[in-house]
């Protein structure tokens, strides 16, 4: 014990109001925990917004989440939750010490980071193209609601009436800013990587010293919980409506 | 120093179970369940949120207070989501004849 206490004190990274590298470890670890408490209520305050208005303008939330490419939502579900093991895998490798894989599996996270993004891109040109963003601009045109009535009338439900155009653009509008705050979170989320894949590279961390590491996986596990929740409630949640009983 | 090395075998079993649940959610969401379509849905990705605070980010292996933040941070999460929605939901429940 004493000797692993003198080894960690030796530690470039130990910092000295720490009593251990264990310990220093522990407060870094609840610190980043804490703040990431904070985007979940952070995220949760649009959460709540959604589940709102989507009971309120149950029909106008179905007809704009139906628009929505439920083939390019899915694959990247499987992308984000695929770059989660990349992650989790970069982290176990910084554990081992090995410090190849460390820098290859951050890669590849930021490469699988980045093909979530262009999918994303190509998603949101769709909506520019067919005026589902909110806006002067904004179009809901008789052609998707004929389409969705078609869909839900087939329900014989009640509750399938009453598509109106500014709830249609209030949809739309939580999408874009849900999935866009997502998507920043990304963007920072591969600045963050980038930097630890270059310092990992130099040989900066070792398996007594990859806080970063740990941490950047933490953030990035938790954008991924935010998508998580997110692919569901904007994409799957009205599929139903389309469906004949 | 460190912690807990999760074994690999852990990571992969957790990544194929994550990739089971999305086919399945996927799948469900195309059954018309009426009300439950919501609740299957969310249910789904909670166990999948769950699965990854767990595992890939080492909440199971993490001290108590770790625990103790975390859980209090989802319990706050959950008044907000509670408290707000009871209030919205029964707003346009029926009103007793006068």
């Amino acid at each position: 014990m004493q000797d692993s206490h003198a080894a960690a004190a030796h530690h470039p990274a130990f910092q000295h109001h720490f009593e251990t590298m264990e310990q220093q470890r522990e407060a870094s670890t609840l610190g980043m925990w804490l703040f990431l408490i904070t985007e979940i209520l952070f995220f949760g305050g649009m959460f709540t917004v959604y589940l709102v208005y989507r009971n309120w303008y149950f029909a106008s939330f179905a007809a704009g989440s139906l628009t929505l490419d439920l083939t390019l939502g899915a694959f990247n579900t499987v992308v984000l939750i695929g770059s989660s093991l990349t992650m989790a895998l970069a982290v176990h490798s910084a554990e081992t010490g090995q410090r190849n894989l460390l820098v290859a599996f951050l890669l590849l996270t930021i490469l699988l980071g980045a093909t979530f993004l262009g999918v994303k891109a190509v998603e949101y040109s769709h909506k520019f193209e067919e005026h589902h963003v909110p806006g002067p601009s904004f179009r809901f045109g008789s052609e998707e609601l004929r389409h969705f009535h078609e869909e839900a009338t087939a329900l014989r439900s009640t509750q399938i009436h009453g598509v109106e155009l500014g709830e249609v653009q209030l949809f739309f509008s939580l999408y874009f800013a849900m999935t866009g705050m997502h998507a920043l979170h990304m963007v920072i989320g591969i600045g963050v990587l980038s930097v630890l894949a270059w310092k990992s590279r130099r040989g900066v961390y070792s398996p007594e010293y990859f806080a970063p590491v740990e941490y950047a996986g933490l953030y990035w596990h938790f954008v991924d919980i935010v998508w998580i929740f997110l692919f569901p409630l904007l994409y799957l949640i009205t599929r139903h409506v389309g469906v004949h009983p | 120093m460190s912690g807990h090395v999760v074994p690999l075998k852990v990571y992969f079993a957790i990544f194929a179970t994550l990739m089971v649940l999305t086919a399945l959610t996927v799948r469900v969401a195309f059954i018309n369940l009426g009300p439950y379509n919501a609740a299957v849905a969310l249910g789904i990705a909670t166990t999948k949120a769950v699965l990854v605070i767990l595992y890939f980010m080492h909440l199971r292996y993490s001290s108590k207070l770790t625990w103790i933040v975390v859980l209090a941070g989802f319990f706050w999460l959950g008044i907000l989501l509670v408290i707000t929605m009871t209030d919205y939901v029964t707003r346009s429940l029926p009103h007793l004849p006068t």
